[in-house]
């Protein structure tokens, strides 16, 4: 149980970094769109806790989580969103495209699917640079059906890559759902198409994840090529910050509260006996983290507009 | 010196950049065992073995990859066959490798070249045809040439791909079998930028890119005007450009290039902006607003001649 226990914390981490972005935004401290991802934190817990400091991960444009679970600090994290100097990319990534190569976060995309090409090639790279690298892209439900996705399986595949392609299918694709966009909803039976594993699993459950893109990973380094994972999941939350989600069937959402990672977590270790009070402080010591980073990325200073020419040419 | 044609050209700076550089790799759709379509990768993979490979027709996974494993300290030169193909894979181009180095605040790089050919040639269809270098040059972070000639061919590629931002090489299939020609290949490895001043001469100023820049030649010959060559696209000469302009005072630009949104615009813009005062309107030739026909002979109505860029310089180094 001390693993979930540590999953939970980690899940906590998350969510709450997520609804301190929430409040800055609707607070306008942070401007612009923000897409979060509440619901869905076991599968980044899961899949970073099985990804090596080579290896690479790439994300979609709600890629908080992610980054989170392979270690980029919150703080630097806030302090992108919130438009400071201290930034990961100090203001010009912002909540939707910002990346952290020093932890290994080789950064979102807002571009459906076009995270999936660039980890082909990061994969590609390990070919020739001995590192033994695998790549990992995760994407939505949505991007499946985008036309680079499937193009980098397929290159993937041929060329025998070291690449995961982890789908995290939350039933929509921004605010329409999946199963109106696909005649088979099953979407990970598209693999079998490329000639490569493809597997339906439990997304909020993060030891399911650790076990099964750890295994994807380790056949992957062995030279048995790409895999695509499909975590099942869901978004507690609109697709983006103010979206309405009149789109939301009657009931759906109260299941999706039960079936959520860190409500399923909390029900598990209490099962097993875990005390109330280990329970608690996993969530306790992930909100004073958080609150002193947002403190701290608050009363950094603004990013300099005199360094706005900088970095675009070597 | 040896004697090449521009593809043997290409293909020597390719080689030379396998041989010299471990981190590169060549790839394309039949790049590898076939040589290329155009024959410039003629050879190499024979010599580099798994360096040099074929890849699936998927444009998007070819160029994303090469901006995925340029970020991880590769150095891939990737072929888009034709240009006009670029366009079902712009994303990976504009909204991915332009942003890997400047988004990062510099932490990232994606040192890549891409090499694709354009141009008109007999019986190529409209999709076969077209001339897109103004829309790299309409995104920041992108650097971008066209050779026309065996040695920049050859200097260019090898530039380029010593360059450390992403970096498109625009050729022209017109070109790739004509004539040999010597090309000095112990040169060491050119900055990226500059010019080629093809012609000097006082009356006007003519600048021009790409295979047409060889009807420029031809139409100019008897002309006392400077031909400016810009084989680098950006970064542009300005200065250099400029200074002709302030002393020849007229200004022409030509290119194969549709006239709307061209970068001739932005070259004639540029001297407006600097306050040159002209004695003569300038003068732009480009491709008129069309689509390009197949047939050669309506081809060659869209496309503008030797005898029309004559004419036209003619006039402008007597107006004014």
């Amino acid at each position: 149980m001390s693993t979930l226990l540590d999953d939970l914390h980690q899940m906590w981490r998350s969510r709450l970094l997520e609804e301190k972005i929430r409040d800055l935004r609707l607070a306008g401290e942070i401007q612009g769109s923000v897409h979060l991802s509440i619901g869905q934190e076991a599968g980044p817990v899961g899949a970073c806790s099985v990804l090596g400091p080579d290896d690479a991960l790439f994300a979609t444009y709600r890629g908080h989580n992610w980054a989170v679970a392979r270690g980029v600090p919150v703080e630097g994290i806030l302090a992108e969103l919130l438009g400071r100097e201290t930034g990961v990319n100090g203001g010009r990534g912002g909540s939707a495209y910002f990346s952290d190569v020093a932890h290994g976060f080789h950064g979102e995309n807002s571009i459906v699917g076009a995270g999936a090409p660039l980890a082909v090639g990061a994969a590609l790279a390990g070919k020739y640079d001995g590192s033994n690298r695998v790549a990992l892209t995760v994407f939505g439900d949505g991007a499946m059906n985008q036309g680079a996705v499937h193009e980098s399986m397929n290159f993937a595949a041929a060329l025998d890559l070291p690449v995961i392609f982890v789908c995290e299918n939350n039933g929509w694709s921004e605010l329409t759902p999946i199963d109106d966009m696909v005649r088979n909803p099953i979407l990970a039976e598209r693999a079998r198409a490329y000639g490569m594993l493809g597997e339906r699993i439990d997304g909020n459950d993060p030891a399911v994840v650790r076990d099964r893109v750890g295994d994807a990973i380790e056949a992957a380094r062995e030279g048995g090529g790409p895999a695509l994972l499909e975590l099942m999941t869901q978004r507690l939350v609109g697709h983006y910050i103010g979206d309405a989600e009149q789109y939301r069937r009657p009931g759906e959402l109260e299941a999706a509260k039960e079936k959520e990672p860190i409500a399923v977590a909390k029900r598990k270790l209490a099962a097993a006996g875990v005390p109330q009070n280990q329970i608690d402080d996993a969530e306790a010591r992930a909100r004073e983290e958080i609150d002193a980073a947002a403190a701290t990325a608050q009363a950094a200073p603004l990013a300099d507009p005199s360094t706005v020419k900088e970095h675009l040419y070597a | 010196m040896p004697k090449y044609s521009f593809a043997e050209a290409a293909n020597a700076a390719l080689r030379r950049v396998l041989d010299e550089i471990p981190e590169t790799l060549l790839y394309g759709e039949d790049v590898g065992v076939p040589g290329g379509v155009h024959g410039v990768s003629k050879g190499l993979h024979k010599t580099f073995g798994d360096r040099v490979f074929d890849t699936p027709i998927s444009e998007s996974a070819i160029l994303g990859s090469a901006v995925g494993a340029a970020m991880f300290g590769r150095r891939p030169i990737v072929e888009i066959m034709w240009s006009d193909f670029f366009l079902v894979a712009l994303d990976q181009v504009v909204n991915q490798a332009a942003n890997v180095r400047y988004v990062s605040n510099g932490t990232m790089t994606a040192p890549l070249t891409i090499r694709t050919q354009q141009g008109n040639s007999p019986g190529a269809v409209a999709q076969h045809s077209q001339n897109l270098e103004a829309f790299f040059l309409h995104t920041p972070g992108l650097r971008v040439c066209m050779p026309s000639t065996q040695q920049d061919a050859y200097d260019l590629l090898l530039a380029a791909v010593h360059c450390d931002d992403p970096t498109i090489v625009i050729e022209n299939r017109t070109l790739y079998h004509g004539a040999k020609a010597e090309v000095e290949i112990n040169e060491g490895v050119q900055p990226i930028g500059g010019l080629r001043r093809r012609r000097t001469g006082d009356k006007a100023t003519v600048v021009s890119w790409g295979a047409i820049t060889h009807k420029v030649l031809e139409a100019a010959k008897d002309e006392d005007v400077d031909v400016l060559e810009t084989v680098w696209l950006n970064p542009f000469p300005w200065d250099e450009v400029l200074d002709s302009v302030r002393r020849t005072r007229r200004l022409a630009v030509v290119h194969e290039a549709n006239r709307t949104g061209g970068f001739g615009a932005e070259v004639i813009t540029r001297v407006a902006e600097a306050g040159i005062e002209l004695t003569a309107p300038p003068v732009r030739l480009a491709a008129p607003d069309l689509r390009l026909p197949a047939a050669p002979v309506l081809a060659a109505a869209v496309i503008p001649d030797t005898a029309t860029i004559a004419a036209a310089i003619a006039d402008l180094a007597t107006r004014g």
